[in-house]
């Protein structure tokens, strides 16, 4: 468990100081995230890969902590009560905007891909 | 009255009170999605964010005040993010498979949803930090607020956006694709991920395995899809 841990802030930091030192516009989490991708597919059976049947720590760690996302969100979405003046009053258009965008991303996405998979198969 | 101030005073002044809040916020979210059946409205990060809200207007703490203990949780945003990488790299025989259908779906997605965002709330009069916190809320919470910070718009409210439209997409996601006729998990999971990230993938994931991949397929390259396209949109559209 600590290694996996470790493993995951280790990729974390490493973007972080990637994002520094080169001025990248990504995140550090998101370079960390491709680092550590990266990483696994290139020492394949070591982390990621499920050794006899059991997934390893990293595995379960990562699965854990995915699984449990919606927690993480929550201390986030509170901040909303501090926007509450930018929501009165510019209700209409965050609202549609969210909606509408929302939803057409979700059916161009799906769409697209439903029929690009279909006709790879036929 | 002064005894229970007296009472509650320093323990309100700890970060464990927050930090414990937010915990039980979320568990009974998720007990009141189990009792709803599973019910993709029932939404456990939707019932905790409005639990707690409504709990620090009650006793009228302000949200820094909140934040300091909740900032625990938050840190793990980073460590969750990097673990994406996980399923990616766990999975990369599916998505090398559909590689075609993953990379169109992706593009045009990402962009129909990032481009529609702004179009609409500048139509309807939002000036430019809201369109530029609206952009990359499609995306996973952290890297959106990460982009907004970058491009000019408003974290919190990108936070606010990114949660609701995953909210939004959880909600929707299952029954309007199949009425479109879309019965591929794919295809639902990775539209779940690219216009829901995190929340819409929590849906789907439960009901099958290759949905959970193809969602984290959505997230991941989403997130540096966006963290590229909106800070170039937001280039090319100079402040006025």
């Amino acid at each position: 468990m600590p290694a996996a841990f470790a493993v995951l802030v280790g990729a974390q930091l490493l973007g972080e100081m990637l994002r520094l030192l080169l001025h990248l516009p990504l995140p550090g989490p998101v370079i960390g995230m491709f680092i550590l991708t990266i990483g696994l597919l290139f020492s394949y059976g070591r982390w990621a890969r499920k050794r006899e049947d059991k997934p390893s720590a990293l595995e379960n760690m990562s699965t854990s902590l995915i699984e449990n996302m919606g927690l993480l969100f929550i201390p986030a979405g509170v901040g909303i009560v501090t926007e509450w003046t930018v929501l009165r009053r510019d209700w209409l258009p965050i609202l549609l905007g969210l909606l509408v965008s929302t939803a057409l991303g979700l059916v161009v996405t799906a769409l697209i891909m439903h029929r690009v998979t279909q006709r790879a198969s036929r | 009255m002064h005894a229970i101030k007296a009472f509650w005073m320093p323990l309100a002044v700890t970060p464990l009170l927050w930090l414990a809040t937010t915990l039980f916020a979320y568990l009974i979210g998720k007990w009141l999605q189990k009792l709803c059946r599973n019910s993709p409205i029932a939404n456990p990060v939707l019932i905790a964010i409005v639990l707690v809200a409504i709990l620090l207007a009650a006793t009228g703490t302000p949200y820094d005040q909140y934040f300091a203990g909740a900032q625990f949780i938050n840190f793990l945003l980073g460590p969750a993010t990097v673990a994406l990488a996980v399923p990616l790299a766990l999975n990369t025989a599916h998505i090398k498979s559909s590689l075609h259908g993953v990379g169109l779906a992706l593009i045009s997605g990402s962009i129909t949803t990032t481009l529609s965002g702004v179009v609409v709330v500048r139509m309807l009069g939002g000036d430019r930090s809201i369109a530029l916190s609206m952009a990359p809320k499609s995306v996973t919470t952290p890297i959106a607020m990460a982009v907004a910070e970058e491009v000019g718009g408003v974290p919190a409210l990108t936070a606010a956006l990114a949660i609701a439209g995953g909210i939004f997409a959880a909600v929707i996601g299952q029954v309007v694709l199949r009425w479109l006729r879309v019965d591929d998990w794919r295809a639902h999971g990775l539209a779940a991920g690219v216009a829901g990230s995190g929340v819409a993938a929590a849906q789907v994931a439960p009901l099958s395995g290759l949905a959970a991949a193809f969602a984290a397929v959505g997230i991941g390259l989403n997130g540096l899809l966006t963290a590229l396209i909106v800070p170039l949109l937001a280039h090319l559209w100079p402040a006025s």
